[in-house]
């Protein structure tokens, strides 16, 4: 399975992305520059955190606007291959309309970083069919704005559609809407995370959860 | 004719002054006058103590690289690169672009040796908190560290705060940044070959940061000096990011010979330092500096410190690979001179010539021998104390004390786990990082008690060094490098420039007994407000190798059942500790007595014992002495202890005494014997205090129950103190 790894200025877990891809998944991967418009031989597309243009204006708002982005849509509208955005990806695909609603700023107004406890919603995605129903995964958090907020309708929709793939557990850190830490699209081949499964995916780093959700990611194509 | 008034504003001597005419043989321009002043300055060229800094060992177990921008090790193919710096006068005028521009600055020192940034640590030192003005002073530190930190992907992994009034009209920041790459992949700070290209890449030039280091950073402060606001830079952590990766990129082709960030001085430092280096001259015309506004002067320009701006030297005929990789990243690369025979750096503004002058002159600094005046040591004496009758009490108010309670909530500001290598988290003793593809990882950790150099500077610099080894060991290191962040008052005062002069002797003595090299440092005078001097503050960073990284040890206790094993021994000792201060209002008494030899054995004992792989927990005894240090590893660890103590002493000096050489470990029952051997090859007596296990922490003395309070009230304590 063919790995991209996007790499806007600012991003900063395109290496980890990168290395995880490459040393534990075992995986081929290549960088993606966000100039580049050329996506077709991948199977996997990952947006990965940082603070892509700095941030700056508002997470995500500018580096929607890259080249890339357009291919990146058009991927998607194809479905041949997966989407997974992490934190600062997260919030790109929702600024770039392909994921709905937005992140805010946590609540308490201060960037958190620390190990959370994750539940599964929805064990029946491509991205995480290695989880069992309910299952919780213990995976960190780092970022500023993470609190995810839509309106009623969205949110009604989100829950019908079983598009909530994964909650906060027990304590809700940022202040998300229902407790949010996950959405994936309607055709279900975007997923936007907020936590980092790419920094819990060796025993050395604490916690080998991320592998779920990443070894989920490969055995969709099988 | 100069006045005496323009080149003592810009903090030359009337001496300095002289010697420059004579370098010179005529007037110095206004730009020449400006680039000597900030190259002789005490942030630059170390006038007032290099005469001390030359004591340090360069050399030690491990092979060691002293240079030019920033130091380090060599550990099999790799070169581990650290240094520590201080922002203390920005951060107290502008605390969040002082503290973001001071992680800023370091990091570019550390990648412009070729070395990726992987690790940054901050030691801070803060008025007491309850005061409103301090504690904006601190969270807007904390806020620049994060802002700067978080953004430019660099995890901030630890370090330490302090809080006391001796710091309240001048805040200490320090920052430090390790990075890594292969040996042969170094880069020198230096230029050569003749007509080779000179780079300026990054960030335009402005009006920020002018006279930051010959102003701000070498005089004394006077309240909040706001006036002196526009000396503090502004940074952008984006761009540097960008200018790692552009930079780190561009060392990769092979065309640069030598490069250097703009930092203190800026332009003026990095040409003339890396013309000095190569023992060759440079020439460049400022037309060609990208400038952010219009109608700086030549001096300005010379002078600015804005952020994130890199100098290079780029081999003839190869600048457009470099300017074009720059390019990539966004970011602006202009050939602006060369390289020339004759150790001049020559500047022209638009063809005429407003600087010449020899580089080896502008980057030797005078060196001056200043007088010191011994201080009278204060003494206490414990009988005089009264003995608090609840125990319990005594230690909830010390794990609330800021100086002890868990720095959680400041850490988690930080992006500690960026680059996937954060193996064990602050909030121990030391934090652990793997390096990719090798077996071996580092710790890192940084350490200073200010309130033990103060009373005693050459014991308490010492001891400075010896918890951070033993910070490193107890987390599986075996200790291997030094940088020091040397932050004193007013040097021309004798009494203050006494505690410097004899703070650099300990730790050199010292570093040569434990075979550690000083591989990078800083010097920080003039930490004075009208309050007074700073407590004298050699803030030591240090690095130590875990050979196998599986066996990386931490603080919590992990299982129930497990034996509690003191190694070292209690001392009556009272002088210099928190509990006196926190409990009897003290700050007195000769800090706690060091016994090098029992020292090493017990840092022996432990590395050795969790390189064989026996110990489950370890942590090092310091604030708050042995009761503090159960409770960090049972809060940490959610478990409890029962602990029996057999020393016959002063309760309050047995619990909460602060001396030396101790370390406690946890290890099964049935590796009691492999550690009996361990400890008997060392020669090192070790006490079974007691065992994990229980929701409380049960101590017992040889008379009578000293402690009986749940984990989860000693967590409360511990926890809550810097919560806001």
């Amino acid at each position: 399975m063919k790995f991209g790894v996007i790499v806007f200025p600012g991003s900063n877990c395109d290496q980890d992305c990168f290395n995880v891809v490459k040393d534990v998944l075992k995986q081929p991967v290549e960088y993606i520059w966000h100039a580049d418009t050329k996506l077709d031989h991948f199977d996997c597309l990952m947006l990965p955190g940082g603070f892509s243009y700095g941030d700056y204006l508002r997470t995500g708002a500018i580096a929607r606007f890259s080249p890339i982005m357009d291919s990146v849509k058009k991927f998607s509208e194809k479905g041949r291959g997966l989407i997974i955005g992490i934190c600062n990806g997260f919030q790109i695909l929702t600024e770039a309309g392909l994921l709905p609603g937005a992140l805010q700023r946590n609540k308490d107004l201060r960037f958190i970083c620390k190990p959370v406890e994750l539940k599964v919603q929805n064990h029946k995605t491509k991205f995480t069919k290695k989880c069992k129903p309910g299952q919780i995964l213990n995976i960190p958090i780092a970022h500023g704005e993470g609190n995810y907020t839509c309106d009623e309708k969205t949110l009604r929709e989100l829950k019908k559609n079983k598009q909530i793939v994964f909650t906060y557990h027990k304590e809700n850190p940022n202040g998300s809407m229902a407790s949010i830490a996950g959405i994936i699209n309607k055709k279900g081949n975007v997923l936007g995370l907020m936590p980092h499964p790419e920094r819990a995916s060796e025993a050395v780093l604490g916690s080998e959860d991320g592998l779920f959700i990443l070894r989920s990611i490969l055995s969709s194509r099988k | 004719m100069t006045e005496p008034q323009v080149y003592r504003e810009l903090g030359l001597t009337d001496a300095e002054y002289q010697r420059i005419l004579g370098i010179l043989g005529r007037e110095p321009s206004s730009t020449e006058l400006a680039m000597f002043s900030v190259e002789w300055s005490e942030h630059c060229g170390y006038p007032r103590s290099r005469k001390y800094l030359k004591l340090f060992p360069q050399t030690g177990k491990y092979q060691a690289l002293v240079g030019e921008d920033a130091g380090g090790i060599v550990y099999d193919d790799t070169a581990i690169i650290f240094k520590m710096e201080s922002h203390n006068h920005p951060s107290q005028v502008e605390p969040r672009e002082g503290a973001a521009t001071g992680v800023g600055g370091i990091i570019r020192d550390i990648f412009t040796s070729g070395a990726r940034p992987i690790a940054c640590l901050d030691s801070l030192r803060f008025g007491d908190i309850s005061n409103p003005f301090n504690k904006f002073i601190m969270n807007g530190v904390i806020d620049g560290i994060q802002f700067y930190g978080n953004c430019v992907g660099v995890p901030t992994v630890g370090g330490e705060i302090y809080f006391n009034n001796a710091y309240a009209g001048n805040c200490l920041v320090n920052v430090m940044c390790v990075g890594i790459c292969k040996k042969d992949e170094l880069v020198r700070a230096r230029a050569e070959g003749i007509g080779n290209s000179i780079i300026y890449a990054g960030s335009r030039t402005g009006r920020d940061g002018i006279g930051g280091c010959s102003v701000l950073a070498s005089a004394e402060f006077k309240c909040t000096d706001e006036e002196k606001r526009p000396t503090v830079q502004v940074g952008d952590p984006f761009t540097e990011k960008c200018l790692i990766e552009a930079t780190l990129e561009s060392l990769k082709t092979g065309v640069v010979t030598g490069i250097k960030d703009m930092g203190a001085a800026g332009l003026t430092c990095s040409s003339s330092e890396m013309a000095a280096a190569g023992g060759v001259g440079i020439e460049f015309d400022l037309k060609d500096i990208p400038l952010r506004e219009e109608g700086m002067e030549p001096y300005e320009i010379m002078m600015s410190e804005s952020q994130e701006r890199m100098l290079l030297c780029v081999k003839a005929g190869q600048e457009k690979k470099i300017i074009d990789i720059y390019t990539k990243w966004g970011l602006e690369a202009v050939k602006i001179g060369a390289v020339i025979e004759g150790g001049l750096i020559k500047i022209a503004n638009n063809g005429e010539p407003i600087c010449e002058v020899p580089v080896k002159e502008l980057a030797n600094a005078p060196l001056y021998d200043l007088p010191w005046e011994e201080n009278r040591k204060s003494k206490i004496d414990n009988r005089k104390l009264d003995k608090p009758k609840d125990l319990n009490k005594v230690l909830l108010k010390l794990l609330a004390s800021p100086n002890i309670a868990s720095k959680k909530a400041v850490f988690e500001q930080y992006d500690h786990m960026v680059q996937t290598n954060t193996s064990v988290y602050p909030g121990g003793d030391a934090t652990v990082l793997r390096i990719k593809g090798k077996p071996w990882g580092l710790a890192v950790t940084s350490d200073c008690n200010g309130r033990y150099v103060q009373l005693d500077p050459y014991l308490g610099a010492q001891i400075a060094v010896v918890e951070a080894c033993r910070n490193l060991v107890a987390s599986g290191a075996d200790p291997a490098g030094v940088t020091d962040c040397l932050n004193f008052g007013n040097p021309e005062k004798p009494d203050r420039y006494f505690y410097f002069k004899r703070a650099v002797e300990g730790i050199a003595d010292i570093c040569r007994q434990m075979e550690l090299p000083v591989v990078s440092g800083n010097v920080s005078f003039y930490n004075e407000s009208p309050q007074g001097a700073i407590f004298p503050t050699p803030t030591i960073g240090m690095v130590g190798i875990v050979k196998d990284i599986k066996k990386r040890c931490s603080v919590p206790f992990k299982d129930r059942g497990d034996l509690i094993v003191l190694l070292g021994k209690n001392k009556e000792e009272l002088g210099g500790s928190e509990y006196l201060s926190v409990i009897h209002g003290q700050e007195a008494g000769s800090p706690p007595e060091l016994d090098l030899e029992l020292e090493k054995r017990v840092q022996s004992v432990c590395l050795t014992a969790i390189e064989v792989g026996i110990v489950k927990s370890a942590h090092d005894l310091s604030e708050g002495g042995l009761a503090a240090a159960l409770a960090e590893c049972a809060i940490l660890g959610k478990m409890g202890a029962s602990i029996r103590l057999k020393d016959t002493f002063r309760e309050d000096a047995l619990l909460f005494g602060e001396s030396q050489s101790r370390i406690i470990l946890t290890i099964a029952p049935q590796d009691i014997f492999a550690l009996t051997d361990i400890a008997m090859l060392f020669a090192l007596p070790f006490e079974i205090i007691g065992k994990v296990g229980g929701k409380k922490l049960a101590v017992e003395g040889p008379k009578k129950k000293l402690l009986d309070l749940p984990v989860a009230k000693l967590a409360d304590a511990y926890f809550s103190a810097l919560r806001r």
